[in-house]
């Protein structure tokens, strides 16, 4: 109903590739060391998943909304962390440069990311300001020839690993949102140094830090769209990345549905599959519902995407319930797993704590709550 | 240079299920796929156009109108046009046949210089469309191929054999058929699958190809499948197991006493 023919051999494609690629062994040893394999990562760029919906004219793959929700639910229904990687080049990491790139911009920086020569981070969040992205502290002086930024980021994906970042600084501290511009600043800049490496709960294998700023000086030509107006470029970019938190939801909450169900018919107690006690059968049940009515949310977000329609509130609706009822999912898939659910060596241990950080990241499941009551209640 | 690739879109024999009442097949609900050892030969050429930028990628098969969805999928890795033979008169074809719709669609083409195909399809198992395709043709064949260089007008290439291969030179256009170890098939690519469907599919029925209704399909068969039907199952085996050989084998023998073997 909501997929076209495009749609459904895209699923293929991923499916195959995600199951393929992402082998167990891989997955085990990204979690030992931290490290996701770049020949993974060089294979995802050579078969066009970093440029699924970036038009062929920009060196993208030129499909869909749909059909990227289609690949990151597949990647991250085989490993939540790989779709952190699909995800970038083409939402955080390329969507600032979509909207508000100039040629120029989009040739240095948004061409090399979809052929996976580069990594570019998405650096919005502050110390003291994460859902109220407002309250930032960075700056960005105009000194004629180039900007001034000082200021610190924090809790940058992938910033360890990037070659750029774009940065949203104040450049007048007067106006709050409307003063926020936004840059494009070489991490590799004098001035510029990163935190550690953040031990974090899941999704490892995709370093997060700090990025610091002292007296950077950025060229002129590093400004991201017009002066004044990086908030709204900050948002729109948001409104696509809560449909790509979305679909990694369903994605990791449909790999562990798939695990439950599998060890539930497996396990034996008191003489028969447990998947014949009807708490556990109904259990099944109960997941299987809510994901299903949290893929049609998320299906719902993209195909309006697609036709060219506003989709802020689907999108939040889409990311605050995908993500809510996933964790519930994992919890279960857990419960059902019992004891062994609690030891490493079962798939739905890392998917429990790959997705605790869905309904917190790219805007909280409060934040999601206050655009869509805010929404209903303008009038 | 212009590549043709015969292609047979089958049922993912790993998907296909036995009803264990009737002992046939369940076909409903099972995939269909490009068979594996065509996707072989449809690499091989692809890597052949890597190496050498104008060569041309054909694919073509023989089946039913959803057997272009198999085509797509060619397009998607890269093959530059597809040709479907569809037409109800191809229905029920034995090889035979089946080699006389392909080569005349192949005739109609033109201008190839090199055909590859799958060894077998897994549904089937036949192994002999690609031979009688090249007969027809009169072209030279190379069975079992697991490594393809070209050289000029001649292609250099491993025929595989029980303990070994053979290294042989074929002057083109010939056929070849490809086996599994000839290479790893490439993945679709998302931007592939996009341009796939702008493409179209040329599909010809019987008299686009020149063939009478009685040149081909259940008409031109020679032979008939007069009855199919699957091995019944073997029972589940047992492992015997044990801290050390001694222990194992003393619990094979104490098995095989049981059961007053021995």
């Amino acid at each position: 109903m909501y997929f076209s023919e495009q749609n459904k051999m895209i699923r293929k494609l991923a499916r195959e590739f995600a199951q393929k690629e992402l082998t167990t062994e891989i997955l085990d040893q990204v979690e030992e060391s931290g490290e996701f394999p770049q020949e993974i990562l060089d294979k995802m760029a050579k078969f066009g998943f970093f440029g699924i919906k970036i038009p062929k004219s920009l060196g993208g793959s030129g499909g869909d909304h749909m059909s990227y929700v289609i690949c990151m639910e597949e990647f991250a229904r085989v490993s939540g962390v790989a779709s952190v990687y699909l995800s970038a080049p083409n939402s955080l990491a390329g969507g600032p440069l979509l909207l508000s790139g100039t040629d120029e911009q989009i040739e240095k920086y948004l061409k090399p990311i979809i052929t996976g020569k580069k990594k570019l981070a998405f650096a919005l969040t502050e110390p003291g300001a994460g859902s109220d992205a407002g309250g930032m502290t960075t700056t960005a002086v105009d000194m004629g020839d180039y900007y001034l930024l000082n200021g610190r980021k924090t809790f940058i994906t992938m910033a360890p690993l990037c070659d750029d970042a774009v940065i949203y600084a104040k450049t007048d501290m007067s106006k709050g949102t409307r003063g926020i511009s936004a840059f494009i600043v070489d991490l590799k800049s004098e001035g510029v140094s990163l935190g550690k490496n953040e031990h974090k709960m899941g999704l490892i294998g995709c370093a997060t830090s700090d990025i610091i700023m002292e007296d950077v000086k950025v060229p002129k030509e590093n400004r991201l769209g017009e002066v004044n107006k990086g908030f709204s470029n900050a948002m729109k970019t948001l409104d696509v990345g809560r449909l790509g938190v979305a679909s990694q939801s369903i994605g990791v909450a449909q790999g562990a549905l798939d695990e439950a169900i599998k060890y539930a018919k497996e396990r034996k107690q008191f003489g028969r599959r447990i998947a014949d006690f009807q708490a556990i059968a109904f259990m099944i049940a109960d997941m299987a519902t809510k994901l299903e009515a949290a893929k049609l949310l998320v299906y719902n977000a993209a195909s309006l995407m697609d036709n060219k329609q506003n989709a802020s509130k689907e999108a939040s609706m889409a990311k605050f319930y995908a993500s809510e009822i996933c964790n519930e999912i994992c919890a279960k898939a857990v419960q059902i797993h019992g004891g062994y659910g609690f030891i490493k060596d079962y798939k739905v241990e890392r998917m429990y704590r790959d997705c605790r950080v869905f309904t917190i990241y790219e805007g909280t499941s409060q934040v999601q709550q206050m655009v869509i009551s805010g929404m209903l209640l303008k009038k | 240079m212009r590549i043709l690739v015969c292609a047979k879109q089958v049922p993912d024999t790993n998907e296909v299920k036995i009803d264990p009442k009737t002992g046939t097949m369940i076909r409903e609900g099972v995939p269909s796929i490009l068979n594996p050892d065509d996707a072989n030969a449809l690499e091989a050429a692809l890597v052949i156009k890597d190496e050498n930028p104008g060569t041309e990628v054909i694919v073509m098969t023989m089946g039913p109108p959803q057997a272009a969805e198999m085509l797509r999928e060619c397009l998607a890795m890269g093959a530059d046009e597809a040709y479907l033979l569809s037409d109800r008169a191809f229905g029920g074809a034995d090889t035979w046949a089946t080699s006389a719709t392909l080569a005349a669609g192949i005739k109609k083409v033109k201008k190839v210089d090199l055909v590859l195909a799958g060894r077998q399809a897994i549904d089937g198992d036949t192994a002999q469309v690609g031979s009688q395709i090249a007969q027809r043709l009169k072209m030279p064949v190379v069975t079992y191929v697991e490594d393809i260089k070209i050289e000029d007008k001649k292609a250099i290439v491993h025929r595989q054999m029980e303990d070994g291969y053979e290294v042989i030179e074929v002057q083109l256009p010939c056929l070849l058929t490809c086996v599994k170890e000839l290479n790893e098939p490439r993945y679709m690519s998302v931007g592939g699958i996009m341009d796939a469907y702008e493409q179209p599919i040329t599909t010809w029925n019987h008299e686009d190809i020149g063939l009478s209704p009685e040149a081909c399909g259940l008409n031109a068969s020679p032979t008939q499948v007069f009855r199919s039907f699957s091995p019944p199952a073997k029972g589940v085996g047992e492992m015997i197991t044990g801290t050390n050989v001694s222990e194992i084998a003393g619990n094979l023998v104490s098995k095989l006493k049981e059961k007053h073997i021995i």
